[in-house]
């Protein structure tokens, strides 16, 4: 169950970064928050940036060039 | 103590002040502290309407150069610096005013975009905001 969903398709460095960061601040703990985009670094980065937060990342999945990013806020 | 980046934004050209808010706002994303020391050239895009004013730091070529890498960049989906600086706000980045600056260029506080700057200091302040960052950068 996806809780917040953010797309940042066809937007670049460092937006999708940027807005993954906002959605996490305004989620709840224990939402899932899914962030879309086709921006190829955001696709490894967003998940160290989710490491580096403390937070879970629920799974990356990708179709061509899109991918798809899930993350559960397990803290504030 | 959450780990912090420190910049000392001397440059008030365009390219420039998109590195320093990039490198800002990336860090605020991965979960850091961070603020940026606007100084000299710098300063002079914290004044009103002056965010986005600053010329490129090569091949401006009278503004030409300027006006195509917006062009291109706005084309490759790069942000506007104005919404930079709203997110760079919004995510709790912090941002202290060189009062020597200020002194020599004779700005003033009612010249500047008061509502973004959190503080005006000197050498002391920069110090103090550095000392204990992980990450410190000059542009």
């Amino acid at each position: 169950m996806v809780d917040i969903t953010v797309d940042c398709t066809g937007k670049n460095c460092p937006v999708p970064l940027i807005e993954m960061r906002k959605a996490i601040r305004k989620a709840a703990k224990g939402d899932v928050v899914e962030i879309t985009g086709d921006h190829p670094a955001s696709k490894k980065e967003i998940p160290m940036a989710v490491e580096a937060l403390g937070q879970e990342l629920v799974g990356v999945q990708e179709a061509g060039t899109k991918w798809t990013i899930r993350i559960r806020k397990v803290k504030e | 103590m959450t780990d912090k980046t420190t910049i000392i934004v001397h440059s008030g050209d365009m390219d420039k002040i998109y590195s320093a808010l990039i490198l800002g706002t990336g860090s605020l994303s991965m979960g850091m502290d961070v603020s940026l020391y606007f100084t000299f050239w710098g300063l002079e895009r914290l004044k009103k309407g002056g965010l986005e004013k600053g010329p490129l730091s090569k091949m401006n070529m009278f503004g030409l150069g300027r006006w195509m890498i917006k062009k291109r960049m706005k084309a490759a989906g790069v942000e506007q610096l104005q919404k930079l600086m709203a997110d760079f706000r919004e995510l709790g980045g912090k941002i202290i005013a060189c009062e020597m600056t200020m002194e020599v260029m004779r700005i003033s506080k009612a010249d500047l975009r008061e509502d973004l700057i959190d503080e005006y200091g000197a050498v002391g302040t920069y110090v103090n905001e550095a000392r204990g960052a992980q990450i410190t950068l000059f542009i």
